[in-house]
């Protein structure tokens, strides 16, 4: 008797599937890889690096050509030159060759040594250049009845040059300066202890807001919709209108803001929002509250709807309070979905560039370690420091995303 | 705490404070609408408050007609007048007559209407707890209201009222947001002024553009992957659902900084081509996340039906899965188009020539000090309508987006 037994390993259907399910994933496995994985590797790269703003520019041979003196009857003489320069004042550039193709008519008389004519293609072979070489070529040429009728000139045809030459980016040279001007500089902790504020204080308002506002809209009344509507605007609307009009609304000299203020004799002189310290700190973190409060709300509104009324009914035949239903009922339950609000708006406040460069450009004392990562890389011009605060950033992210995953997957399912 | 349980103390706190809250928001309103230098006068619309509060818990239950709440009202209103030395509002009452009674009425039922609310069903005496705390709750809920109200609502007001403004009218007076609508059409010069001088029309044309087409790639790449890790079984696919939301927190200052170098190097700098290639793969990773917390939510059975009736995999999707999705994949798109409409860093970075910009892009090129601020202004209203007009169009969908997948029913 034969006894049948559950295959064992995958069979041809369950490879087929795994097949397809690969396949249908690929692009976006590949797209990811080429646009966030290949760039991670080359931040690391960059971040061991000697490299300005500057040296991005590839270092090429250039070339210009003309014609001094005037051709204006057959026999007349006059010269061919070709201006040559290494732009760059650091990297020689080697084996430098070019090419040009002469007009119909043009005879050169005396052939620069480094340089071979057959038929009408000039071919030079310049050899290697020094940083910030200079060189004229010339040649005297001659033109006949057929090259004056044309009117043409050498330039018809553009010279073709082309070098070696390596780059600070791709050559051998590593540096640890740029990390060790990073963690040396006083600035480095001004930046984290920035950096956590306002990550800290921007994700716990955005939470407690949301969830005040969440409370407010958690019951069916006319107007409800367009309520919800209204309170998502901050969220909705793009970074750069919202982030300018707060700047215009808290200007010292023309902003609403302080003429209500100085009206209503809160204050006896203009608030420089944006533009001093602490002040300016504690606004980009209230505008963070302003602008994300609505995601929250929207999360935490979400939960709230799918929980059941039976446990309030049971809760009322018992007298809760509404206090004490908040208390031992709601909040326990929306825990789940508030740690884990907690966790990736902390994650993203800790990302978040755009709104403090719109809002201050990281000064005052709001220099993130994102905006520190455009401030050196830009601003100072310093593409390997730039990249070393990248590298700190996305490690201290690495260390977020293990603790986000040991504790959210317990969570929400996520 | 049993101090305050009391009808007339709750009454007396309760108005007190929503007086205070009422001035506060009359006084800003009548200031930015008239450009008069009100102000609330809290030393005179508390205590209007709080008398009409205690007035409204002494209330019988049978006169809980129009008339008493009226005339509740004209108190509250008296009160504040009288206190206020017949200036309302700390301005000369032949300033501004019409605005300031109108001012004045609102006050007068923006504090008792809701307070009477708050207050229904409290007795004057001792209060039970929960008579109490729904008074309470009741009055977080009314401030609640009008707190979002204004903190969303006077940031929007102030942008489309200085679009219509001109610079020197608001450096001499911030607060006066009044229109001169005698200007007509004028008023909308610093719009004309953009579209023709700083070509917003074709900003507004590559923006759409490029949002329309990351919209599209996203949906081609996302709804396969969702399709795979939510249905097909496979090697990994635990690990896959996971890391895909790794994607979504590197920020993308770190990647813009490589991406920038590379694009310079190979010259996709300046280009829409080298944008497109970027925004999509931003946008992937959360659409995947979305759609295949609602594939897995999709019942499996008519699925398997179409398998056995003979179609395959990619049919069954096209055939049974993706119709049925509709409503997911209007929510994601929205949400892609918000995110690529909404985008600046990389637009920013990435852009340096004029006639490639997109929208933000433009609207940054306005945040010069040769460029009045009406100019900025009107740049950021023109950036925030068509999203804001698609979203209030389509806020089922949007809020749906926003959550979908990401919470447990």
């Amino acid at each position: 008797m034969q006894i049948s037994t559950p295959p064992k390993g995958s069979g041809p259907l369950q490879k087929r599937e795994a097949k397809l399910a690969w396949g249908m994933l690929a692009p976006t496995l590949i797209s990811a890889s080429l646009v966030v994985i290949l760039p991670l590797l080359a931040i690391f790269w960059i971040s061991f690096k000697p490299i300005g703003l500057a040296d991005l520019r590839l270092t090429k041979p250039q070339v210009y050509e003309r014609i001094r003196g005037d051709i204006e009857k057959p026999g007349d003489e006059a010269e061919l030159e070709y201006r040559l320069s290494n732009s760059s004042r650091a990297e020689p550039i080697r084996d430098v060759t070019m090419q040009d193709v002469l007009p119909d008519g043009l005879t050169i008389l005396q052939l620069d040594e480094r340089c071979t004519l057959e038929g009408r293609n000039l071919s030079c072979d310049l050899g290697d250049w020094e940083p910030a070489y200079r060189e004229k070529l010339r040649m005297p040429i001659t033109g006949d009845q057929a090259f004056i009728d044309a009117g043409s000139s050498p330039k018809d045809t553009e010279a073709d040059i082309s070098g070696k030459s390596s780059s600070v980016l791709f050559d051998t040279t590593f540096t640890l300066e740029n990390f060790v001007l990073l963690f040396d500089g006083r600035e480095f902790w001004s930046v984290i202890g920035v950096t956590l504020f306002y990550s800290v204080f921007g994700t716990i308002g955005a939470l407690v807001v949301g969830l005040f506002a969440a409370m407010l809209l958690n019951k069916s009344f006319r107007g409800q919709g367009i309520l919800r509507g209204l309170y998502l605007f901050p969220y909705v609307a793009p970074v750069i209108a919202v982030a300018f009009t707060w700047v215009t609304l808290f200007d010292p000299f023309s902003g609403s803001a302080n003429a209500l203020l100085l009206q209503m004799g809160v204050t006896s002189q203009p608030i420089n929002f944006f533009g001093a310290k602490p002040q300016a700190l504690i606004m980009v973190t209230v505008f963070e509250i302003w602008r994300y409060f609505p995601m929250s709300f929207l999360f935490i509104l979400a939960r709230m709807q799918s929980i059941g009324a039976d446990m309030y009914e049971a809760a009322d035949m018992d007298g809760a309070s509404p206090f004490q239903k908040f208390w031992y009922l709601s909040l326990p339950q929306l825990l789940g979905i508030l740690s884990v609000l907690f966790l990736l708006r902390f994650i993203w406040t800790f990302n978040k560039f755009d709104d403090i460069f719109l809002l201050t450009g990281g000064n005052a004392g709001t220099r993130t370690l994102t905006v520190n990562v455009y401030e050196q890389a830009f601003a100072v011009s310093n593409i390997g420091a730039g990249a070393a605060v990248a590298v700190v950033i996305f490690m201290i992210l690495v260390v977020f995303s293990i603790f986000f995953f040991k504790f959210a997957s317990q969570e929400e399912g996520l | 705490m049993s101090i305050l349980r009391y009808g007339y103390v709750v009454g007396a706190v309760l108005g007190l404070l929503w007086g205070g809250v009422i001035a506060i928001c009359v006084a800003i309103a009548l200031s930015l609408t008239t450009g008069a230098a009100a102000t609330p006068g809290l030393l005179a619309a508390m205590p209007a408050g709080a008398i009409a509060g205690v007035l409204l818990v002494l209330r019988k239950p049978e006169n809980s007609g129009l008339m008493p709440v009226l005339l509740i009202t004209a108190v509250s209103g008296a009160i504040l007048v009288a206190l206020r030395l017949a200036q309302p509002f700390g301005i000369e009452f032949s300033q501004n007559t019409m605005a300031q009674v109108v001012a004045l009425a609102i006050f007068a039922t923006g504090t008792t209407l809701p307070i009477g609310k708050m207050l229904h069903d409290i007795p004057f005496g001792a209060l039970t707890r929960h008579e109490f705390e729904a008074a309470i709750i009741k009055f977080l809920t009314g401030f609640g209201y009008v707190f979002f109200s204004v903190i969303v609502a006077i940031p929007f007001f102030v942008m489309v009222m200085t679009s219509l403004k001109s610079q020197q009218a608001l450096l001499a007076n911030p607060l006066d947001y009044s229109l001169d609508l005698s200007k007509g059409w004028g008023l909308f010069r610093s719009y004309v002024e953009l579209f023709r001088d700083f070509h917003f029309g074709r900003y507004l044309a590559t923006s759409a553009f490029v949002s329309i087409m990351t919209v599209l790639i996203t949906l081609l790449f996302s709804v396969p992957g969702a399709y795979a890790v939510a249905r097909l079984r496979f090697k990994g696919q635990a690990v896959m659902s996971r890391s895909i939301l790794l994607i979504y927190m590197v920020p993308m200052i770190v990647l813009a900084l490589p991406i920038y170098i590379a694009f310079s190097m190979v010259g996709l700098r300046n280009s829409l081509v080298g944008i497109l290639l970027i925004y999509p793969v931003t946008t992937i990773p959360v659409a995947l996340y979305m759609l295949q917390g609602y594939f897995r939510g999709l019942p499996a059975e008519i699925e398997e039906a179409g398998l056995m009736d003979g179609l395959s995999r990619l049919k069954v999707i096209w055939q049974i899965t993706l119709p049925l999705s509709l409503p997911a994949i209007a929510s994601v798109s929205l949400y892609v188009f918000m995110i690529g409409w909404n985008e600046f860093l990389l637009a920013f970075m990435l852009l340096d020539d004029p006639s490639k910009f997109t929208l933000t892009r433009g609207v940054a090129m306005l945040n010069s000090s040769e460029i009045p601020r009406q100019h900025l202004m009107a740049g950021s209203v023109i950036a925030t309508i068509p999203i804001m007009l698609i979203f209030l169009g389509l806020e089922k969908f949007m809020t749906k987006g926003l959550t979908a997948g990401s919470v447990k029913g």
